[in-house]
This record gives structure tokens, sequence and C-alpha cells, in this order.
């Protein structure tokens, strides 16, 4: 064998300041397989983005067979003869098979587009590498299996000796998987070099010859697949790097405050975001949401908080049932939520940081009057809250936008915190912002916790969750594969084995920890 | 209602049919390829009066028909591209973008009208030429039929050829590949290396010397001069036209002729005893209703998609 892609010192700095890569060195032979895992966030799509010349290297250098490359486009990849089959299909779905496969490079008659030669292209690709496909088809009319298909060939038609597939069985049915496999061995044995993104194990132990793993944006290493186990790999996915300790007391537990029964939901194509959930949530505890992101936490999260709209179950607040309640109506009655993105959802990027602290509370009688809002109130309080939460700005009235992350989340923090809550839920309290504010946040949870509130947090930081967390629940294809009473006793190994839903409790089991 | 009815039925009107539906189905076919392209461009009305005077401006000046009709295409095509440059390199959007040149379409051609003329109204004292009327032989011959169709301006007949031409291009060469595929989902043109800038520049600049063309029929065809606001929303009905088409161009012809029959039906009602004022609507009026009609039979048909899926 012979090494086909070599990756040298490879390093990501966003514009945002945000390092999702450093310093990553790998490289892949001609003829293999080669699994890149790790969690969301450890940086594999960044790395795949910049193979891809979708994204450029801050520093490093990539070798294609030898020779240094500057891919500075996907068109340059294509040139380098690297594919990429991405997760979310580019396609157009209008045009036929045989239009999709040759778009961007259409044979031509004269002035006129070959639509024959684009479908014996396509049949000949599609002969020779065993992927049969309905050439003449249009797109809209084939099945996803079919269509990950034809981004395949795409890519081999453009002569892709390295294709880069991202994370390409989510989205399809164990037979089509199944099919996926077969044909990716065959393509191997025809000697490309495929880059398998996943972080499903069995399908890595299956179908790959080495594995690398990333975490934290960093090449943790690359292994022989016959050399190690699923449970291996998994520990290095999320093994822990640097443990910072939270100082904490151990929790008080009070009564329950929020009861969810089967709580379940469905999002527009049918699948379960959340299937059957069932979960007591006590004063004065912080419980963990765990699992790889997009599991379940965040939409747990937003089902309580009433963003998202329940299929099945009931969420009770101090037994009252509110599955039916507005937002609006549970955040006065004492749910706070940090949501996920800060920018998105939870600021609003022009306005003031007085005006966002009044967010939400523009119908309080202690802001408002009959008609105007009592200015002096509002921004007394707003100085209150930048002074307590010590949000470095220019003052109350500076755009909130002006800010960087971490005081724009403190802004967010302090608004949410402030309003009296009583369960608070926070999603990814300190992602991307610097460890002076992350350490305030988090500071500022236990304090809530020792208060009495009720915490549910979900964090893609591991460290962040183990550490916060009183009680733990972990999440898997959206449902809850293990609750932990108390966290203290489990191995980051075990919660790894539960992240990827390899061991499970049963709802027995879970059902007695509540009332146990 | 005889008098209406003889008026109807007649060999002039269907001619007169034929001459109001060019505007509209050139700014249609223009709005076709800028939707195909992704874009919503709504320059055609501002275009089309910037191509009229441009085409008066030239032949006035330099005594050639052909010459002011090139002036009028080139200057069409290139507001196109402007339109491209300022959505895509300047990062405006489309609307705004569009509601500028309209702006400018209408007033900026007054302003250099009075600059040349200084007249503010119509350029009478300007001696601008006109494209040529063709007679067809053959079928100039052919009882009716021949009335109907021969004897019309060339841009007449340039209109329905660029139909054929419009739909070549879009479905039959790798351009239209393209641009149809940067409308739909430009970052999997771009993941194949298309350039999706240059390809939408492409395409908004066909878009302008369509209208282009359109404007220039308006200023010397249909009429010898240009006035203040000639066009008379004849850009705003081919977008119509163009929503209304499934953003085909065949589909564009038959709702541009639909639109030209209720121009022409405007223009022969005027000569009997009804208020002017609601036969000038007439038009506007058809359009209206005729989206609304439109609007309310596509949303069934999605609604019937959906229940199909589900």
């Amino acid at each position: 064998m012979s090494e086909i892609l070599r990756v040298e010192h490879l390093m990501k700095v966003y514009g945002n300041g945000v390092m999702a890569n450093k310093d990553i060195n790998f490289t892949a032979e001609k003829g293999e397989i080669h699994a890149i895992c790790g969690e969301n966030g450890a940086g594999k799509s960044t790395l795949m983005k910049m193979l891809y010349g979708i994204e450029q290297p801050s520093e490093g250098d990539i070798y294609v067979k030898g020779e240094k490359v500057h891919l500075t486009s996907s068109a340059k990849a294509i040139e380098h003869s690297i594919g990429m089959v991405h997760q979310h299909f580019m396609l157009v779905p209008s045009l036929t098979v045989a239009e999709n496969v040759v778009l961007g490079v259409e044979p031509k008659r004269g002035i006129k587009f070959d639509a024959k030669e684009a479908v014996r292209l396509t049949e000949e690709i599609a002969q020779k590498y065993n992927l049969s496909v309905p050439a003449k088809e249009k797109v809209e009319n084939i099945s996803v299996g079919l269509k990950q298909r034809v981004e395949i060939i795409k890519a081999l038609l453009k002569g892709a000796e390295i294709l880069i597939l991202d994370e390409p069985t989510t989205v399809l049915t164990p037979q089509e998987t199944e099919e996926l496999f077969v044909e990716l061995k065959h393509l191997r044995d025809e000697g490309h070099t495929i880059l398998f993104i996943s972080h499903k194990l069995y399908e890595v132990k299956k179908l790959c010859d080495r594995v690398t793993v990333m975490r934290g944006g960093r090449m943790i290493a690359t292994k022989n697949v016959s050399e190690v186990s699923e449970a291996d790999i998994s520990r290095m996915m999320v093994g822990r790097d640097v443990v910072e300790v939270i100082e904490k007391d151990r929790a008080v537990p009070g009564d329950t405050v929020l009861k969810l029964s089967g709580v379940t939901c469905v999002n527009s194509s049918g699948r379960k975001l959340l299937d059957n959930v069932s979960l007591n949530v006590r004063k004065g505890v912080i419980l963990g949401l765990a699992g790889v992101e997009g599991n379940g936490q965040h939409e747990l999260l937003e089902a309580i908080a009433g963003i998202e709209k329940l299929t099945a179950g009931t969420i009770q607040f101090h037994g009252r049932d509110i599955t039916n309640d507005s937002i609006r109506a549970r955040r006065e009655a004492g749910v706070s939520h940090i949501p996920e993105d800060r920018m998105a959802e939870g600021t609003a990027k022009k306005f003031s940081i007085t005006n966002n602290i009044l967010a939400g509370r523009q119908r309080n009688p202690r802001y408002t009057g009959k008609v105007l809002f009592k200015m002096k109130e509002i921004r007394a309080e707003a100085d209150t809250l930048v002074r307590e939460y010590q949000v470095k700005c220019s003052g109350r009235e500076q755009e909130i936008g002006m800010l960087s992350g971490g005081n724009i989340q403190k802004v967010v923090v302090a608004r949410e915190f402030s309003a009296g809550p009583e369960v608070i839920l926070v999603d990814q309290p300190t992602r991307g912002i610097d460890i002076g504010a992350a350490t305030f946040i988090r500071n500022r949870l236990v304090q809530l916790r020792d208060e009495g509130k009720a915490i549910l947090v979900n964090s893609a930081d591991l460290n962040e969750v183990l550490g916060l967390s009183d009680s733990l629940a972990v999440f898997h294809n959206g449902r809850i594969t293990g609750y932990f009473e108390d966290t203290s006793a489990l191995t980051e190994e075990e919660l790894g084995l539960y992240m990827l839903g390899i061991k499970k409790q049963t709802a027995e089991e879970i059902e007695e920890k509540f009332h146990g | 209602m005889n008098e209406v009815l003889e008026l109807v039925f007649s060999t002039s009107f269907a001619f007169s049919v034929l001459r109001l539906t060019t505007p509209i189905l050139l700014a249609a076919l223009a709005s076709v390829i800028s939707e195909r392209a992704g874009i919503g461009n709504i320059t055609m009305e501002g275009t089309m009066l910037i191509s009229a005077f441009m085409g008066v401006v030239v032949s006035a000046y330099t005594g050639s028909a052909w010459l002011g009709f090139l002036g009028g295409v080139v200057i069409g095509g290139l507001t196109g591209w402007l339109l491209s440059y300022i959505i895509f390199k300047l990062q405006v959007n489309d609307i705004l973008a569009g509601i500028a040149i309209n702006l400018i379409g209408s007033g900026g051609t007054v302003f250099l009208l009075f600059a040349l003329t200084g007249v503010r109204g119509i350029s009478t004292s300007l001696s601008s030429k006109v494209m040529p009327s063709i007679d067809i032989p053959f079928i100039r011959d052919i009882p009716i039929l021949g009335e109907i169709l021969s004897g019309h301006n060339i841009i007449t007949y340039l209109s329905f050829v660029t139909v054929i031409v419009i739909w070549f291009l879009l479905f039959k060469t790798a351009l239209g590949l393209r641009i149809r595929s940067v409308g739909e989902n430009p970052d999997a043109a771009k993941s194949v290396g298309v350039n999706v800038y240059k390809t939408k520049s492409i395409a908004l600049t066909i878009a302008g010397v369509l209208s282009g063309m359109g404007g220039v029929y308006m200023s010397m065809g249909y009429v010898s001069w240009f006035a203040k606001d000639l066009t008379a929303g004849r850009g705003w009905i081919g977008i119509a036209a163009a929503a209304m088409s499934g953003m085909h161009p065949v589909g564009a012809m038959v709702a541009s002729v639909f639109f030209g029959i209720a121009d022409a039906a405007a223009n022969t009602l005027q000569t009997i005893n009804l208020p002017s004022q609601l036969v000038l609507m007439i038009p506007y009026v058809v359009t209206l209703i005729a989206m609304c009609v439109y609007a309310y039979f596509r949303l069934q048909r999605k609604k019937k998609l959906a229940r199909k899926k589900a």
C-alpha cells in the first residue's frame, strides 16, 4: 500500500476565534477505508471541509500523492481527485440523475448539452462500480439510498480517488446501509481510498481498515480496526483531557418540581426526536443530560420550554399539567431557558444590553406602566445585572452584538437567572466562550442549585456535564439509556458505552431509581 | 353588444393582440430566466424604459433603426449585468436593487430626455427611426390568417422566435442546466465547481437583453417616439405572466397572449361608447384577477400533493 493523502500540522481557527482543529497529522493509504471518529464538535467536519476546499487551513499542509496542494475551492479539490459525499445531499431535485452526475463537466455536442452522452457516462460508471441507478429518472423521485449512490457516482465521474463520506448512514435504512457497505468495499478493492466519518462504532468495526479518533479538535490516535474494540474507540472518543474541578458541596435534593412522563416528539419527516422519555427533576439538583449531540438532549429542553411540541406524553410542573401551556405561560410560572444559540435565540443582536434584558419582561408591571415603559426601573435593573454578572461593556446601552461571546452569554444568563425561576433549562451554557466567563457561569449554576433551584444542563462538553451534574440522564436515539442518581461512581468508559447505545438500562431499572 | 363582438372577432383585433403581446412576452421571458436562476428580478419595467429611450436616442443620432435597436438591447444587457453586480458583489437585497433600477428607468429617462431636447413629456423633436415591419411571402396571401400574421414589426416575430431560443437555452444546453441548478440548489452547483455568481450574472444579463428588446419595441415599433412611462406597466404584467407560466417559456407565451388580448380589448373598446377610464383599467384588472385565480389553483394543487404525501 502507498500513501495517497497526508496532512501535516493542520490547524484551523475560525474568524470568531474558535479553534476547531489543532495540529492534525494523519495519512490515508491507497485502497483503504479509513474511519474518522469523534463526537460532534470534535473537529471532523472542519477537517473534511479543509480537505474538500470549502475551508482553508490557518496553518499546516495537505499533500495528495506526495505533492503539496492548496485546496482553495471545491473545484481545486476535485482537480486533485478528492470527492465528497455530503451529509445533506448536494443534488438538484428537478434534474435527472444523469444531469446531476455531469453537472459541472457537462458533455456537449456543438452548442447542445449531450443528454445521451450524460446517460451513457452515468451508466458506464454505474456498471463499472456496481452502483446501479436509474439515469433518466428525476432525482426528486428516487429514494434516499439511491440519492447517495448518485452522489458517489458524481464524485467518481470527476475522477475522485479519495472519497470523503460524511456520516453517510444517518439517513439510510439498515438494508441500504448494508448495500452501501458492499459498494464501498468494492470501491476500495478497485483502489479507491475512502474516508468514512462516523460515530457509529459498530459500523466502523464492520467496514473500516483503520480508524483515526479526534477529540476536542485534536487527533488522538490512528489504529488498525482489527486491533481495537468498540469500547477502546469509545474511550478515546469521550475520554477527558484535563479535568477541571467545579467546586461544590453534595446536593440536598428537595421535592420534585418537574415530572415528565412518556414525552415523545416527532419531527416533520416522522423521525422520533424524543421517544417515551420519563424523568423527575428535583429542587436543589443539577441534572445533566449526556449524549452524543443530536440524540434528544436539546429537544428535551425545548420540549420543557414549550418550543418543541409533544406528540405524546405529559409535563407536570408542581403537579400541574403544563403540556399545552404556551411558552409565555411557562416562563411566567418560573421556567427559565438558556437557549443553545445565544445569537439566534438568546439575544437580538442590534439591541442594547438594556433592551435584551427587558425582552420577555415587557409585560411585567414592575417595568411597564399603563402605556409607557418605566425606563428608570429598567435602567436600574440593567445596571444591577451588568455589575452583578461582571459584563464587560462600555455601558448598558451598548449594542449587544459588539460584545464578546462570553459577555453576550453573561447577559443571557443574567436575564434568565434573575427572572426568579424555579426550573432552569441550560443548553450549551459555555459553548465557545472564554474560560473566565465559563467558570463564572458554572459557579453561578452551582450557587442557584444551593438556593434550591432545579437545573437541567445539556452540554457538548462532557467535562462540563460530568463536573456540574449531581444526577445524570444519558441519551441515545431520543431515549434515556441510563440514569444515574449519583454521578460520582460513574466511569467515563461506562458513560461512553451508554452514550453510544452499546449498554442500556431497562425502563424498569430507570423507573425504580425515581421512586426508590 | 353586437358592436363589441364585431370588434373582437375581427382580423384587426387578432392582429393587435399579437402586437400587444410582444412587449409582455419579452418581459415574461426575462422573468422566466431570472427565476430559473433563482433571482427575484423585478427590473423589467425599468429596463424596458431605459432601452426604449436609448433606442430612440441612438437611432435619432445615427439615423439607423438597427443601431438604435442594438443600442437599446446592449443597454438592457448592461442593466441586467449591473443588477447582478449590485445583488451579488455589493450584497444588496434583490427587490431593493430592482426598485432602484425601476426608479432610474422611470425618472432617469425623463431627466435625460429633458436634458437632450428641453421637453419633458415626449421625444417627438428627435427624428428617431422605427424598426421595419415585414410582410411574409405566401402567408400574407392566405385569407384571414395572412391579415393576422403578416405585416408585423420585426421585433414581434423575434419575440416569438425568442420563446424557442430561451426554451432551447434552458433545457437543451449546458448553460441552461447550470442556470437551473444554481437556481434550485446553489450549494450543489458550487460543490461541483460551477461558478454560481457567473452563472446567475449571465442569466440576468440575458434577462436584460430580453427586456431591452421589449423596450425598443415599445419606442421603435409599437409607437415611434419615447414618452414618460411609455411601457405603462407592461414589464410588471410580464412578471405576472411568468408567474403563471410555471416558469416555462411556452407557458409564458400562452400567458402573455392572454394578457395581450386584455390589452387589445382595452384599445379596441375605446372606440365605442364606454367610459374610457373603465376600459383602460381592463389589462390591469385582468392581471389582478388572473393572479388570484392562478394562486388559488396552485394552493389547491399544493394541498392535494400534501395530502397525497401524508
